[in-house]
């Protein structure tokens, strides 16, 4: 075991995943010298040299549209869109191109690219350095979306990402890059596309993703002193989305409580109130309470303490829940 | 130019020709070429052989057999004479329009009409043929085009990528974007915009204060401006240009000059924007008409040849209508096909669910 950040987890990711096939390339703003603005990718140029770790111009849509065709060319591009608020420049060349042409080509095209992007808030950072744009993503069919939370998932899961012939989408919490975890470099990861619990329960069933999970561990753990048992699952992946773990847990807590940062109307948590409803309707003794970001663009960093959720908010809606 | 003068009409001086509207051959100092009899024959085969596909799918789309057609009238010998430059190893990344160019890439052209007709967005195998599916958001294929080029690159590759656009297209940042993206990597790509005049209804005037081909030198290569209308020179320049790509000279920019004849598409009126001496003007500068002429002045073809010509037309154009009518249309569970590569448990789930539904009609 090695204690590891879960930045430097993912460079391990990165790394191993290079090694491994020498098709692997990197692609982004600043990765290659300065490795990244969150250090993600620090040392790999020096170590894979600058055809494979590659600097690109200042453009996201130049980024993911020459991924995609050195994907055509079979390579596998892991593309750096720098911070979550900037992948709209490169939104066109995911959702009309990346996402569509396996299926335009009757499955002849594989496009094994990885778009990282480093989403959410909590670092006191400006206008769109804190946002998350997951939804934009799993409402486009043909990407996979998923988000690590943690250090050994992380590194786990880039490789897994990486090893995926389909397009994916993969959230890094930019504010749990420095967090530590102890990380077992040969362990296999759960697959990719399957939701863990985190902590069992019996009393009622959060749902989170990426940033958001440590949130609700920590509210877990401030519930069991009051003699509430919370169950936390982490979804790890959006799209798909794993429905068997939901219904098995909720069918058994009978409450179920999504947190997420992006705003709530029609945010993911949506579609988990939807589908825990349609799945678990005779077990639930709440409806679905979703805690989440308010319908208001990602506030100046002086008042995001209130537009993101925190261990008080969520109990607040776990105490809600109990209230039925 | 006023706003009434036949748009384009006037061949600009600089701009690249080796064969006159009137089929006479005329030399160039840096782009001439050498065609044996066979050769031009053959390009002449394939130009009148486009556009009888073309016409013969604008005529199944007045009849409702396609939802949409893309006519390529009067930009035959661009296609022809850059899809004739290309080497089996290089790669086209075509627009929608590309119909002449999928010709010389041996795609069948059922597999064009197959498109509009709504049976698949796109029947062919891309690495078959070396020419990539068509690419209807205007202008994003030239960074594909670009990134595949670094990636022939990073093979050692001895090949170059293709990408065609049109003049409006140049107005989008994906386009700028490639230019700068190429010019920077050196990547071995030959970008070839057809610039027909028209983007839908907006004249030229509204993408560029300049000639096309000049925005090339403000992102650091060559750019060139060539009779589109003239397959010799068409294939002359875009011949150099892919050589140079391959030999590690980096990009160019092609300005294939023509005119669009047609609509931009079937359900476009030009007649609303539009003037007919335009097309009248851009008529006498018919791409097949001056290689025919060509032909007979220099006794390279007999009337036997420009009728076996014909009757083959009329048997493709006969052959590409039936198994267009045959095509038959997909089964309902082909909606959840290829979406992903991999299992998908929620895509797995709403296809037995709208297959059972649908099975609960045959009750």
């Amino acid at each position: 075991m090695t204690t590891l950040t879960l930045a430097k987890a993912l460079n391990e990711g990165l790394r191993r995943s290079m090694e491994d096939d020498a098709k692997v390339l990197l692609m982004g703003e600043d990765v290659g010298k300065l490795g990244g603005v969150f250090r993600v990718t620090d040392g790999l140029q020096k170590d894979f040299g600058e055809d494979r770790v590659i600097d690109t111009p200042l453009a996201e849509s130049g980024i993911i549209g020459t991924a995609i065709g050195l994907a055509l060319r079979g390579y596998r591009p892991i593309c750096e869109i720098q911070f979550d608020g900037f992948v709209f420049p490169a939104a066109d060349q995911i959702i009309t191109q990346l996402a569509k042409m396996p299926l335009r080509s009757l499955g002849t095209l594989k496009l094994p690219v990885v778009v990282r992007i480093p989403c959410g808030g909590g670092i006191g950072a400006v206008e769109h350095h804190s946002e998350s744009p997951e939804v934009y993503f799993t409402h486009t069919a043909g990407l996979r979306v998923v988000a690590c939370s943690n250090p050994a998932d992380a590194y786990t899961m880039i490789q897994d990402a990486v090893r995926c012939d389909d397009p994916i989408i993969f959230f890094e919490p930019k504010r749990r890059y420095w967090d530590k975890a102890e990380v077992d470099l040969a362990a296999p990861g759960l697959p990719l596309d399957r939701a863990r619990v985190v902590r069992p329960g019996r009393d009622v069933t959060l749902v989170a993703y990426g940033p958001m999970v440590k949130t609700c561990l920590e509210a877990a753990a401030a519930a069991e002193e009051e003699g509430r048992d919370i169950e936390v699952i982490d979804l790890r992946s959006l799209n798909p989305l794993d429905a068997e773990v939901l219904t098995e847990s909720v069918t058994r807590t009978g409450r179920c409580v999504v947190v997420h940062e992006a705003p709530v109307f029609t945010g993911f948590g949506a579609e988990i109130a939807a589908r825990v409803t349609e799945r678990c309707f005779y077990h639930l003794e709440a409806p679905v309470l979703r805690v989440g970001g308010f319908s208001t663009p990602y506030p100046p960093s002086r008042l995001e303490e209130h537009y993101l959720p925190d261990l008080d908010r969520v109990l607040d809606a776990v105490d809600r829940s109990f209230a039925y | 130019m006023t706003a009434h003068a036949p748009r384009g009409a006037d061949a600009p001086p600089e701009l690249v020709q080796l064969l006159t509207p009137e089929g006479e051959r005329v030399e160039h100092p840096d782009y001439d070429i050498e065609l044996t009899a066979e050769e031009v024959r053959s390009l002449y085969r394939d130009l009148v052989l486009v556009r009888r596909i073309d016409l013969e799918a604008v005529a199944l789309q007045r009849q409702g057999e396609l939802g949409l057609w893309a006519s390529l009238l009067g930009q035959e010998a661009a296609q022809v004479g850059s899809g004739r430059a290309l080497t089996g190893a290089d790669m086209a990344f075509p627009t929608y329009r590309e119909h002449g160019v999928a010709w010389c890439r041996d795609v069948d052209p059922v597999n064009l009409l197959a498109l509009f007709r709504g049976v698949n967005n796109g029947g062919w195998n891309p690495a078959e043929h070396n020419f990539h599916l068509y690419t209807i958001v205007i202008g994003s294929q030239t960074l594909h085009a670009v990134g595949y080029a670094m990636g022939i690159q990073r093979d050692g590759g001895d090949s170059a990528a293709i990408v065609y656009f049109g003049d409006g297209a140049t107005s989008q940042g994906d386009v700028n974007e490639s230019f700068i993206w190429a010019s920077v990597f050196n990547a071995p790509v030959v970008f070839f915009c057809q610039n027909n005049q028209w983007a839908i209804s907006e004249p030229l005037e509204k993408q560029s204060k300049i000639p096309l081909y000049k925005r090339a030198s403000g992102f650091g290569f060559p750019g060139i401006r060539v009779d589109g209308n003239d397959v010799f020179a068409c294939l002359a320049v875009t011949r150099a240009a892919l050589r140079n790509a391959r030999e590690g000279q980096g990009p160019t920019l092609i300005e294939a000059f023509t005119y669009r004849m047609g609509a931009h598409t079937t359900s476009d009126d030009p007649t609303r924007y539009r003037l007919a001496n335009e097309l009248e003007a851009w008529k006498l500068k018919d791409p097949i008409e001056r290689v025919k002429a060509y032909l007979f002045k220099n006794e390279l073809a007999d009337q036997e040849f420009f009728e076996k010509v014909d009757a083959e037309a009329d048997a493709l154009g006969k052959d590409v209508r039936d198994r267009c009518l045959a095509l038959p249309d997909p089964p309902p569970g082909a909606i959840f096909d290829h979406v992903y590569a991999g299992a998908h448990a929620l895509l797995d789930e709403e296809r037995e669910q709208y297959l059972t539904y649908l099975a609960g009609f045959e009750r």
